[in-house]
């Protein structure tokens, strides 16, 4: 059979794509696409029923669609893709180097003598956490999550990196200055913060190795994610996304720890965007599961 | 900036009466500037003359209200862009002038003044008079002509009052918040003010050639229909 693609935004027909059959796929689509534009790999494609509709699934039949011979579909550019991997790789190593930059006091940032001076408690601890943090995040991009869809566009890479490097800055400029003030009340509010922010860290880890072992090697099989043995994961008896509660709480414990503001600013931007995301994935999952647990909430047990 | 939505009748009525105050509040600058001139033969000191001074921190600042017009959907306009050309000018009238009296009798002073007046008289007029449907053409040829030479030396006057007061913001630290403190964040007004004059070497040729733009379509459409 023959389909004809048009253009999502024009309308303008890009060709026909042919050798397909009333069981062929969406992907099945985007292959024989190909061969009219080189260019333009799958992961780069998207379809649509109508210009302005919902794009379509890779797994999606024609039949399923209604789409006899001599049917049409509108295609869109959805530019250029990059791995996932390669996008939180770079998004979370620049983190840490910046940070690490600011910790050993450059010259150029602080003054000659900066780096000789002595360094609060605080300023330490708050180093091992945030180096912490982001070698779990990138070992985790690597050994731990897999992802639904293969990349993103190349455009994200940018955007999602200047706000973690942008922050990172931000945040290590002040941590790391010579002029720092240590926490208020001492040892307790330190302690009582990393106390915290390893609990958070911990569950956060938990909630990824659930999601993993949630989706099998492979596979874009999506389930309704329950509590496991794992005390941590027993969040999920409230929220959906436990892994944003626990990392909004990471950062909490760290603004508290460090007693600095810019850490406090950098909490509320991530808790905002997590929130969106939050609230975006907690719909789909009602969406998509009719027996989908009532009372639970996206992100803050029986608030938000 | 702003276009005519679908507005109920009350909606239109609060626009009408905002766009005529506004161009009333800056006609009286306008008239009071040149009646300062006519007296003193210079444009020097307009900001001393207390009237001006306090019609153009009223009027400028009510301009805020028209972020919350976008807000609202009673005028159809990005509300960030509105919110951002608003602060430069708020910024400059309160963070600069007002804060720091030794910029307020340099020349540059009338150099933003004056042109921020007029473009605000024929910008006001036009949206009020549009609102009934009656702008007449010249009115639409000056909206879209007088820009081409007062918003450089506009922008010009903005600028040097901004670095000319930097000395000042340098020797009192004014609104400035430095470390070591307990929040761990510092402020610092002097390199914010910097940022703010390197922000319009970007933003500047933006808008400028944006109205460019738009001149070219306006005055063309205009044309045609004319010729018609």
């Amino acid at each position: 059979m023959e389909i004809e693609v048009l253009h999502a935004k024009s309308g303008k027909s890009l060709g026909k794509v042919t050798g397909l059959s009333p069981g062929s796929t969406i992907l099945d689509v985007k292959n024989e696409f190909r061969k009219l534009k080189k260019h333009l790999y799958p992961d780069r494609q998207s379809f649509r029923l109508e210009q302005k509709s919902k794009m379509l699934k890779d797994e999606a039949t024609l039949k399923a669609l209604n789409i006899t011979s001599g049917g049409k579909l509108y295609f869109k550019d959805l530019g250029p893709q990059v791995g996932w991997t390669t996008v939180f790789l770079t998004e979370y190593a620049g983190p840490l180097v910046i940070y690490l930059l600011f910790y050993i006091r450059p010259a150029i940032i602080y003054g000659a003598s900066a780096a000789s001076k002595p360094r609060a408690e605080a300023v330490n601890i708050a180093a091992a956490c945030w180096t912490f943090h982001y070698a779990k995040r990138l070992l985790e991009t690597v050994f731990v999550h897999r992802f639904s869809h293969a990349t993103m566009p190349i455009l994200n890479i940018c955007k999602n990196s200047s706000y973690y490097w942008g922050f990172a800055a931000f945040v290590a400029y002040f941590i790391n200055h010579p002029l720092y003030t240590p926490p208020s009340y001492g040892a307790i509010q330190l302690y009582g913060g990393l106390a915290a922010f390893i609990f958070n860290e911990l569950g956060n880890f938990s909630i990824h190795i659930a999601f993993r072992n949630l989706r099998p090697a492979g596979s874009k099989e999506r389930k309704i994610p329950k509590p496991t043995v794992n005390p941590f994961t027993w969040l999920f008896t409230w929220v959906s996304c436990p892994n944003y509660t626990y990392e909004v709480g990471a950062w909490i414990s760290f603004s508290v720890m460090t007693q600095c503001l810019p850490a406090l600013l950098f909490t509320a931007a991530g808790f905002y965007q997590m929130t969106v995301w939050a609230m975006g994935k907690h719909r789909n999952y009602k969406r998509e599961f009719k027996d989908y647990p009532r009372g639970r909430k996206p992100i803050i047990p029986f608030l938000l | 900036m702003a276009q005519r939505s679908q507005q109920s009748s009350l909606a239109k009525a609060y626009l009408l009466l905002y766009n005529i105050g506004q161009t009333i509040g800056w006609s009286c600058i306008l008239f009071l500037s040149l009646q300062h001139y006519l007296i003193t033969k210079s444009w020097v000191g307009l900001y001393r003359h207390s009237y001006i001074q306090l019609l153009l921190e009223v009027f400028q600042t009510l301009a805020y209200l028209e972020v919350l017009h976008c807000v609202l959907g009673l005028v159809k306009s990005n509300w960030f862009l509105t919110a951002v050309q608003i602060f430069s000018r708020v910024f400059l009238t309160w963070g600069v002038v007002w804060s720091i009296p030794e910029v307020q009798d340099g020349w540059f002073v009338a150099c933003f003044l004056l042109p921020w007046t007029l473009t605000e008289i024929i910008r006001y007029s036009f949206y009020a008079l549009n609102l009934l449907n009656s702008v007449p053409y010249f009115l639409i040829w000056c909206r879209y002509t007088f820009f081409i030479v007062l918003y450089p030396i506009g922008v010009s006057g903005e600028l040097f009052t901004q670095f000319s007061a930097l000395p000042y913001i340098k020797k009192t630290a004014i609104y400035t918040y430095p470390l070591p403190n307990r929040m761990n964040m510092s402020f610092d007004y002097y390199t914010v003010v910097i940022i703010l004059m390197l922000s319009y070497i970007p933003l500047f040729p933006m808008l400028y050639f944006h109205m460019i733009g738009q001149r070219k379509k306006v005055l063309r459409g205009l044309s045609e229909k004319k010729e018609d």
